[in-house]
């Protein structure tokens, strides 16, 4: 039996404003094996984007644990944590968040400068990940020179080239028509079925999760499904 | 992170605002370059001041007459009879000492054929060039049996010649000062001012016996010139000559000195700590609008933190490092601090060569003021770069991602 990606237990996360306490997260278990594809849906404010940063170890726990990959993130530093999101964690945004004033390549390549690959590596990786998503004629365009699928995909080509063993989406079409919205899930699926990637993947549309394998629906902060 | 990488980034960003980023090096810029060229006239005026003293013989001392109390009247310096050219002569025996020189002064008119002009006639012994390193120009010094004989001869200063003479050549011709016949046997060479501004070639020398008997009818001296083996043994000699004096002059303990004396190797060292301290203060002063210059670049840094809020976390959230976010801003200072801290030095250079060459400053460029002034801008973009890159590097991820 392989170690699971993703072991979460009892976790909690709650917010205060001023005197009103948020509880975002209410006990949150959550168990993913290697290569699934996990949907999650739920309504606006139900914490999905809260859970999605803990997961992608951008915030911790107030309670709970948490292993990724098999190690116990509760007790890392602040330093170890930029290491697990630089290797073991891919991103990919509904507002994309690429480097503005930046090309394609610099921004996929970037990763890879916090991972101490050396400069001919990090541009033959960068060119080739941006090649495999389409993006080969592209590699010098502006974000502000791309479509919002086109740069959706330089997005995922910069979650990827760290070539980590989870790639987390926050409605990652929530930007795009429906068109590009095909496009990018074509590409995630790809990734899953042929790489053995695994996903989880925040969204409001029943269809983008249908193409998930397995679906769970957040509410008040629990996880359901 | 990779060195060069850091690097890279700070360059990038700061072509980015190329603007802003000339305007901020500017301030820095002009602080170094202040810092420079004023530690460089500074340094000018220490250097003038050092050799204008070298010229008047620091390892020397000077005994004048002094003062004396008659019945509760004091009258002014040099008006004692009591300095005597034995008195000189005693001195030169004295261990540490290696020569001294009498003199007397007084003013008159001089003239040479229909022209006229009042100046100072100072009476001495034949070792005046050596004594004072005062070389001749033309003609020559009388000799010590001209001093004995009371001849009347005279040497003058440049000023002296080329008011009463011109362009002729004065030697071999005759002046009268005071109604007394004087051959003109030699020119002293060009001095120039004295520390305190004075002409010093605005002067007629003549055998001591001379002016005292013919011009002034003493036979006292005003002043003893002494030469000191060097600065150390100067302060010693200093003494040794109070003690022979006074029991020379046979001064009981109760009365004053009625002989005054300067020692110019103190004097030369309080010109040149006034000169430094001068320095010093030109350069603090200066300083202060490099550390203006370092405001303008934390201020700056501070605006490119929050401007690029978003690009923090974007870097967090794909793996960057508290430390690889502090060493991005810190470099971007570091570089605004030390292109201005290159063109000032430049900039500094330039201001002070065109002092130098438009004023009548003198400057002297040291290289340690260069270094000083470097070292100062690099300092600064540290300490006014730290503040806002500490700010970038210790932004949570989340919320820095967050921030619109
Ligand atoms: N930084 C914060 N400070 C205070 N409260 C917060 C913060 N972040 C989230 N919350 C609160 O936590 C709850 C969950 O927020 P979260 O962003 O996880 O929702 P979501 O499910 O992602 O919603 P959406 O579908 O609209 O993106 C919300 O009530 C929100 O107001
Ligand atoms: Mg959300």
């Amino acid at each position: 039996m392989s170690t699971p990606v993703i072991r979460m237990a009892g976790v909690h996360k709650t917010y205060a404003m001023g005197s009103v306490q948020v509880h975002a997260l209410h006990g949150i278990d959550l168990l993913v094996e290697p290569g699934e594809f996990v949907a999650i849906m739920g309504s606006s404010g139900s914490g999905k984007s809260t859970l999605m940063n803990i997961l992608g170890c951008l915030d911790v726990p107030d309670d709970g644990d948490y292993t990724l990959n098999g190690e116990d993130i509760t007790r890392l530093d602040a330093d170890a944590l930029a290491g697990i999101r630089n290797r073991a964690v891919g991103f990919v945004f509904q507002n994309f968040n690429l480097l503005a004033r930046t090309s394609a390549l610099d921004n996929v390549e970037m990763p890879l400068v916090y991972a101490g690959v050396s400069k001919e590596e990090r541009y033959e990786r960068a060119e080739a990940m941006l090649q495999r998503l389409g993006l080969g004629d592209r590699l010098h365009h502006l974000p502000s020179q791309l479509s919002g699928g086109q740069q959706q995909r330089v997005a995922v080509a910069r979650a990827l080239v760290t070539r980590p063993s989870l790639l987390l989406a926050d409605e990652p079409t929530g930007n795009l028509d429906s068109a590009t919205s095909g496009e990018i899930l074509a590409l995630l699926d790809e990734l899953n079925r042929d790489e053995g990637l695994t996903i989880v993947l925040i969204t409001h549309e029943p269809e983008v999760a249908a193409h998930a394998r397995r679906q769970l629906t957040m509410r008040d902060g629990r996880l359901e499904g | 992170m990779i060195w060069d990488i850091a690097f890279r980034l700070a360059l990038r960003a700061l072509w980015r605002n190329k603007g802003r980023a000339m305007l901020t090096a500017l301030g820095v810029i002009i602080g170094v370059g202040a810092v420079i060229a004023m530690l460089a006239v500074g340094a000018g005026a220490q250097q003038r001041i050092a050799s204008q003293l070298e010229n008047m013989g620091s390892n020397s001392l000077v005994v004048r007459a002094g003062s004396v109390t008659r019945g509760g009247v004091r009258t002014g310096a040099g008006t004692t009879s009591t300095l005597v050219t034995a008195d000189a002569e005693a001195i030169a025996q004295l261990p540490g000492v290696v020569a001294t020189a009498a003199s007397v002064r007084t003013s008159a008119q001089a003239r040479y054929r229909g022209t006229n002009w009042g100046t100072a006639v100072e009476g001495v012994s034949e070792d005046f060039p050596t004594v004072k390193n005062w070389p001749l120009e033309a003609g020559e010094f009388f000799t010590d049996r001209q001093v004995v004989s009371a001849e009347h001869v005279c040497v003058l200063g440049r000023t002296v010649a080329r008011e009463l003479f011109g362009l002729v050549n004065p030697v071999g011709e005759t002046i009268v000062l005071k109604g007394l016949a004087c051959r003109v046997i030699g020119v002293l060479s060009e001095k120039g001012a004295s520390a305190w501004g004075q002409d010093q070639d605005d002067t007629i020398v003549a055998p001591l016996t001379t002016v005292q008997r013919k011009l002034l009818g003493i036979n006292y001296i005003h002043r003893i010139e002494v030469q000191t083996t060097g600065k150390e043994a100067a302060s010693r000699v200093y003494r040794e000559i109070k003690r022979l004096l006074r029991e020379r002059h046979r001064l009981q303990p109760d009365e004053d000195d009625d002989f005054r004396m300067y020692n110019r190797a103190e004097l030369a060292k309080t010109a040149e700590e006034s000169a430094s301290v001068f320095t010093w203060l030109l350069g603090s002063i200066a300083s202060v609008s490099l550390l203006v210059g370092g405001i303008g670049i934390m201020n700056i840094m501070l605006v490119s933190v929050t401007e690029r809020t978003r690009e923090i976390g974007i870097r967090m959230a794909l793996g960057a490092r508290r430390r690889d976010i502090l060493w991005q801003f810190l470099l971007e200072a570091l570089v605004l601090s030390g292109v201005g801290g290159v063109f000032g030095v430049l900039f500094g250079v330039g201001v002070a060569v065109a002092l130098a060459r438009f004023s009548q400053f003198q400057v002297d460029i040291t290289p340690w003021s260069i270094m000083l002034a470097f070292s100062f801008a690099a300092i600064v973009g540290v300490f006014f770069g730290l503040h806002p890159a500490r700010k970038a590097s210790s932004l949570q991820p989340i919320e820095a991602l967050r921030y619109e």
